[in-house]
């Protein structure tokens, strides 16, 4: 079964794209989409850099990291903004998260 | 090294709103594929136009599949699988296996009642992305008798929670009008109960089939209110969890609805019998000829120089009040078979609009008709319909 809904961001969820939702580049219209039943979503370029690198091993905080060491910028900001665009994913249901099995 | 900003609820936006794909009549996102029109139910407001295509005129596996790859090809994402019931169709594995390989996002709309957990679990390998199932209530008695089929509902239940367990996504559409929006709270709950993605409460558009029933469907205004308010509520409180999708009847609104985006800009769809068409109620309309991918032409082409698709697009072909109305480019004067329909001619102001000298007659018959005591459905079939027996209505 899919992770949960009603997910609340923070640095430390894993979060991925859920099943119904695909990450794919649009070959024809030269942008990367998010595809899901009846939507289409374009995400912009930072979007999609966070977004590939949510494989559902790394948390919010490494995802951040991995930001901060590529654009030397202040690890606080990227952190809020990472978490931000993620939460209006998640609103948008667009967003799931790995959480540990419970037997 | 420059600073990096994430636009926190603007980085996401919907490509199909963006003006660009609409005003250049770019290759659709998303494309509707009828594969078929034979289903094991009834329905009264079936979306199938009422003349339906039969086994013998349905595209053969390598028809559709040399349509999906050139769909995949001239640029669109998603195809939906639909009917009629595209389960009745023994090559849908193939079918769906193919359009995956082409990369294509798949989306299986379907009633459920003919699908086996092997054959669902045969369809999620072959890369099925979404399952959209339809409901007709919240209980047997009824659900069923809408759907002039016992044991429907049952069925569909027990699909749905496969769909689950095989971790596919789960849409619940649920098809409303006077005789089930009473149950759309429960309908809310059911769709949390199944552990759906999304619900999609659709109001019952009144053409072909659905226009035949109209006296039995049309809901009341009060109902409407009600069924908006419920809906409004339970987005609020579901946020995140259960995404709603709402689509209200349009005789009760002021303005009309902007069909498909405005005919022929954001979508097309191919029939059992490989017509490409702006909707599936476009073959309603009389006097216009649709082509087809057996024609010598390639879907872009006609998507683009089609006469048919040209007929309604824009603003050009339109009369008063459409023709100097400030609203023409965000309705486009509302929907091309509902204008024909109900006034014969379907270059007219869709009734739907308070600027149509035909509104306020219409808008009288259905709520006429909605305080009326007319129960009994004319089941969709393809001899032409049959009236529902007296006692079970």
């Amino acid at each position: 079964m899919a992770g949960p809904r009603n997910i609340s961001v923070s640095e430390a969820s894993r979060p991925v794209l859920p099943r119904h939702a695909k990450l794919k580049y649009d070959e024809t219209r030269k942008v990367w989409v998010i595809l899901a039943p009846e939507r289409v979503l374009a995400p912009d370029e930072i979007a999609v850099e966070v977004l590939q690198l949510c494989n559902g091993e790394r948390n919010v905080g490494d995802v951040a990291d991995q930001l901060v060491a590529k654009y030397a910028a202040p690890r606080e900001a990227i952190l809020a903004d990472v978490i931000a665009m993620l939460q209006d994913l998640a609103d948008k249901g667009f967003l799931t998260e790995i959480r540990e099995k419970t037997s | 090294m420059s600073d990096v900003t994430i636009p926190p609820s603007d980085s996401l936006a919907v490509l199909e709103k963006q003006r660009s794909t609409a005003e250049t009549f770019g290759i659709p996102l998303a494309v509707l594929l009828e594969i078929t029109h034979r289903c094991p139910l009834q329905c009264p407001y079936c979306s199938n136009p009422v003349e339906l295509d039969r086994s013998g005129k349905e595209l053969t596996t390598d028809e559709w599949k040399k349509v999906l790859s050139e769909l995949a090809e001239i640029g669109v994402l998603q195809v939906h699988f639909s009917g009629g019931e595209p389960t009745a169709r023994k090559d849908l594995v193939e079918l769906v296996k193919h359009a995956s390989d082409a990369g294509l996002y798949t989306n299986l709309i379907t009633s459920a009642v003919l699908l086996t957990r092997e054959r669902l679990s045969d369809l999620a390998d072959a890369g099925l992305c979404h399952v959209q199932i339809s409901f007709q209530g919240i209980e047997d008695g009824l659900a069923d008798r809408v759907a002039g089929y016992k044991g429907g509902h049952r069925k569909k239940l027990e699909v749905a929670k496969w769909t689950r367990e095989l971790d596919l996504p789960l849409t619940v559409n649920a098809v409303m009008h006077r005789q089930n929006l009473h149950q759309l709270p429960d309908i809310i709950q059911m769709a949390l109960d199944l552990d759906a993605d999304r619900l999609e409460v659709a109001n019952v558009q009144y053409y072909g089939w659905a226009l035949k029933n109209r006296a039995a469907l049309m809901p009341t205004v009060a109902q409407l209110d009600e069924c908006t308010r419920l809906v409004e509520e339970a987005r609020e409180r579901l946020k995140g969890r259960l995404t709603i999708d709402y689509v209200v009847p349009d005789y009760y609104a002021l303005r009309p609805k902007k069909c498909m985006g405005g005919w022929g800009r954001q979508f097309f769809n191919i029939s059992p019998a490989g017509k490409v068409l702006p909707c599936h109620a476009a073959e309603s309309i009389t006097g216009l000829d649709f082509e087809s991918v057996r024609s010598n032409h390639s879907i872009a082409w006609i998507w683009q120089n089609s006469e048919a698709f040209n007929r309604y697009r824009g603003t050009g072909w339109m009369k008063e009040p459409c023709k100097s109305c400030e609203f023409r480019e965000i309705d486009f004067g509302g929907c091309r078979c509902q204008a024909f329909a109900l006034t014969g001619d379907a270059a007219n102001t869709d009734p739907a609009c308070a600027l149509s000298p035909l509104h306020e007659t219409i808008f009288k018959q259905a709520e006429a008709e909605a305080e009326g005591d007319t129960s009994r459905f004319l089941y969709r079939n393809f001899a032409g319909g049959t009236l529902e027996s007296e006692n079970d209505a």
